[in-house]
């Protein structure tokens, strides 16, 4: 099967892979910059299935966004708007006990919940969230508040980061989500993010988190203006703490949408480029367990295909979704269980329903 | 060795695959190793990393169509208020945008209407060519069988009226499947597959080029599917007068077929499989207005060598809910991020521009 390759420079990375060994930054630059996509997918597949065989996950969840306020106004966000601008939205605790309650006859088992840099939140506010999902639903797991998110807690609650961790984890709080990493560089962040917190607090924040017992995922927001150095040493920077802590449970890579932003000239990824950095992620993150193909953002088409790329999770069935909707996805806003099963049987793969831990449903 | 091996070894050696060889394709190969296999196959027909297009508009002379098809979302039976013929206005138009855009070719077709005669079409090309230097790929052989029924004159008779009047090719429309127990369910006042095969090769003896379509994804099975592959290679055997096969899957939106529509993966299949299956026919289109661009882009890597066209108006499609639009410049830019060298083309396949 190996002649699948047909760029030979790519011979060294298949030997590689093939018997196990670690790729290093060159191999991913080499990767990238091949046009081989059946070769270097036919490599992300060989790992895939050492792992996961022929099963391809999903979970049933509802995703809440409980404000668009921010003030970090990173340029490459369509989502987040001013206090008091046209379109600025913040949820009552309220409104998330009507938000769940109205899905409540569904069989739920995640809450991904994210949202802006609001000051105007006190500490307690974040509290009442996750108690109010408790409450309502005790036997959902709560992923919520990306690093960024949760430095500004520990900013807000005027505790030690462990402590503000300790004091979510006590409400509630059983996982991180991915976001807010963006591209871990110094470089892009200056350039389109200068406010959120640069890559070392990131790493920093997610490092407790995991000390702290609970896990997280890693994304990666590509397609702007960063190089593919900059995506490779995202991936090493993940890598290294992964050996560390072993507290990422996925990888997500996030095609960036311009549309509604501050980059509206940058065209969209193409396929080429998604299912590569699919593939190359789950070849360069040997110690992440799964690698998403995140629909939302590269449409269900392309998310189907890329289970034969490399991953292995389509993440959830999702019903209003905001971010990327915002920045102009043309995917739909949720699909049903039995949609999602289709796509993943459809393609040949065995659909797996899952909870927040990678257990079967 | 494994079929797939088999199979491997018959590619590896230009030998033409069978009917058992397309099913062990279909039920056994993985997504990625008919990638490889219609790749590979790709590469012997098109050793250059060249990807294709050509730069047209659908131009939908009516939509009164007496044929009712199950599928069909942009049709109107005779006497509906929204049926129409186009005016000669609108169409001088359509062509204007079309020359002025770097278009060479309008795509010329409609529905079965039961009032318009041979003259009506005589008429349309004459009227075309007298005002405008460009190539008609017009009528597929559903409106000519129609016709020559209509007209009781032979498809040869007809056929030679329009070239006469100035038809240059024939798109491969209305093939659907070309097994009659399909076309039965979804197409029953269509012409038979054997009148669709024997306007093709009458075509082709005139001189005239085609290309070759088909429409899966409804109720079908694979065996339908590698049928109506034979049929058309053992046609193209005869008379080398098909250009391209461009296989699309069903758009149920809108229709009276209530199907779940094929996804990405069995488009991808199908598309490898069909430049497998038919060595002969030179060029294999992706189908972007049903895929889009991303599945459009990537079936590059599935055997594909030509993105069809930059489509300046499509309206059949559309009609079933499915709405892609992709100017030229992205078309280039999708073949150029896949690693191909973009040409624009003309309706047989030469390059005409470098881009």
């Amino acid at each position: 099967m190996e002649d699948m390759i047909t760029d030979n420079q790519l011979k060294g990375i298949s030997e590689k892979v093939f018997s196990g060994i670690r790729l290093d930054a060159d191999d991913a630059l080499l990767l990238y910059k091949s046009n081989d996509i059946i070769g270097i997918g036919h490599l992300a597949d060989f790992v895939r299935r050492k792992r996961h065989g022929k099963k391809a996950f999903f979970v049933y969840n509802q995703h809440l966004n409980y404000t668009n306020v921010c003030i970090n106004h990173c340029r490459f966000c369509a989502y987040s708007r001013s206090k008091g601008q046209p379109g600025a939205f913040t949820l009552t605790i309220e409104d998330v006990r009507k938000k769940l309650s109205d899905r409540i006859a569904e069989p739920i088992t995640e809450i991904h919940m994210v949202g802006g840099i609001n000051p105007e939140l006190p500490f307690e506010y974040y509290l009442d969230l996750l108690k109010t999902i408790k409450e309502i639903r005790a036997d959902v797991t709560i992923k919520a508040f990306t690093a960024v998110e949760i430095d500004h807690l520990a900013g807000i609650s005027g505790l030690s980061l462990e402590k503000t961790i300790d004091i979510l984890k006590g409400a509630g709080l059983e996982m991180i989500p991915g976001g807010g990493a963006e591209v871990l560089s110094a470089r892009v962040r200056d350039k389109l993010f200068p406010r959120k917190i640069g890559h070392d607090r990131w790493l920093e924040v997610i490092t407790k988190i995991h000390s702290a017992g609970l896990t997280s995922n890693a994304t990666m927001l590509y397609g702007h203006i960063e190089t593919l150095e900059e995506r490779v040493k995202h991936f090493i920077r993940l890598r290294s703490l992964q050996d560390k802590t072993n507290g990422f449970t996925a990888f997500i890579p996030l095609a960036f949408h311009s549309q509604n932003t501050l980059l509206m000239d940058i065209a969209s990824t193409t396929a080429f480029e998604d299912l590569k950095n699919i593939a190359i992620a789950r070849l360069m993150l040997d110690n992440f367990d799964h690698i998403k193909a995140y629909w939302v953002m590269i449409g269900e088409k392309l998310a189907q295909t890329a289970l034969a790329f490399g991953a292995d999770d389509l993440d959830g069935t999702i019903i209003e979704e905001k971010i990327t909707h915002m920045a102009g996805a043309t995917s739909s806003k949720g699909l049903t269980r039995q949609k999602i099963r289709d796509m993943i049987q459809s393609a040949g793969w065995e659909a797996v329903e899952r909870d927040s831990f990678y257990n079967e449903i | 060795m494994s079929d797939i091996e088999h199979i491997k070894e018959k590619v590896l050696s230009n030998q033409r695959l069978n009917p058992d060889d397309a099913l062990v394709l279909f039920d056994q190969a993985e997504l990625l190793q008919l990638a490889d296999l219609a790749g590979q196959r790709r590469r012997d027909l098109h050793p250059e990393p060249v990807v294709t297009f050509v730069s047209d508009r659908n131009i939908n002379y009516t939509n009164v169509c007496v044929s009712g098809c199950k599928f069909c979302a942009f049709f109107r039976p005779p006497g509906h208020k929204d049926g129409y013929v186009i005016e000669t206005s609108d169409l001088d138009k359509k062509i204007e945008e079309t020359i002025a855009l770097g278009g060479t070719q309008i795509l010329l077709q409609g529905g079965m209407h039961p009032e318009l005669d041979l003259n009506y079409y005589i008429n349309l090309l004459q009227y075309i060519k007298s005002r405008f230097k460009i190539h008609i790929h017009g009528f597929s052989p559903t409106e000519i069988a129609y016709l020559a029924d209509l007209s009781s004159l032979s498809i040869n008779k007809i056929l030679e009226k329009l070239i006469e009047a100035g038809l240059d090719s024939i798109p491969g429309g209305g093939a659907e499947i070309l097994v009659d127990e399909i076309r039965h369910k979804i197409s029953p006042n269509k012409c038979s597959a054997e009148k669709w095969l024997e306007v093709m090769k009458t075509a082709h003896h005139l001189g005239l080029k085609t290309t070759a379509t088909m429409m899966f994804g409804h109720v079908e099975g694979k065996k339908h599917i590698i049928e109506h592959l034979l049929k058309l290679r053992k046609l193209q055997d005869e008379t080398a007068g098909f250009t391209a096969f461009i296989p699309w899957s069903f758009q149920p939106d809108n229709t009276k077929i209530d199907v779940r529509p094929a996804t990405a993966v069995e488009y991808l299949r199908v598309l490898a499989i069909s430049r497998l299956v038919l060595d002969n026919i030179e060029n294999l289109q992706v189908s972007w207005v049903t895929q889009g661009d991303k599945i459009a882009q990537l079936g590059l890597a599935f055997g594909a060598n030509d993105f069809g066209s930059t489509m300046i108006e499509e309206n059949v499609v559309a009609a079933a809910g499915v709405k892609f639009r992709l100017p030229k410049s992205e078309i280039i830019r999708l073949i150029e991020n896949a690693g191909y060298t973009a040409r624009q083309r003309d309706c047989f396949y030469n390059v005409i521009t470098a881009s």
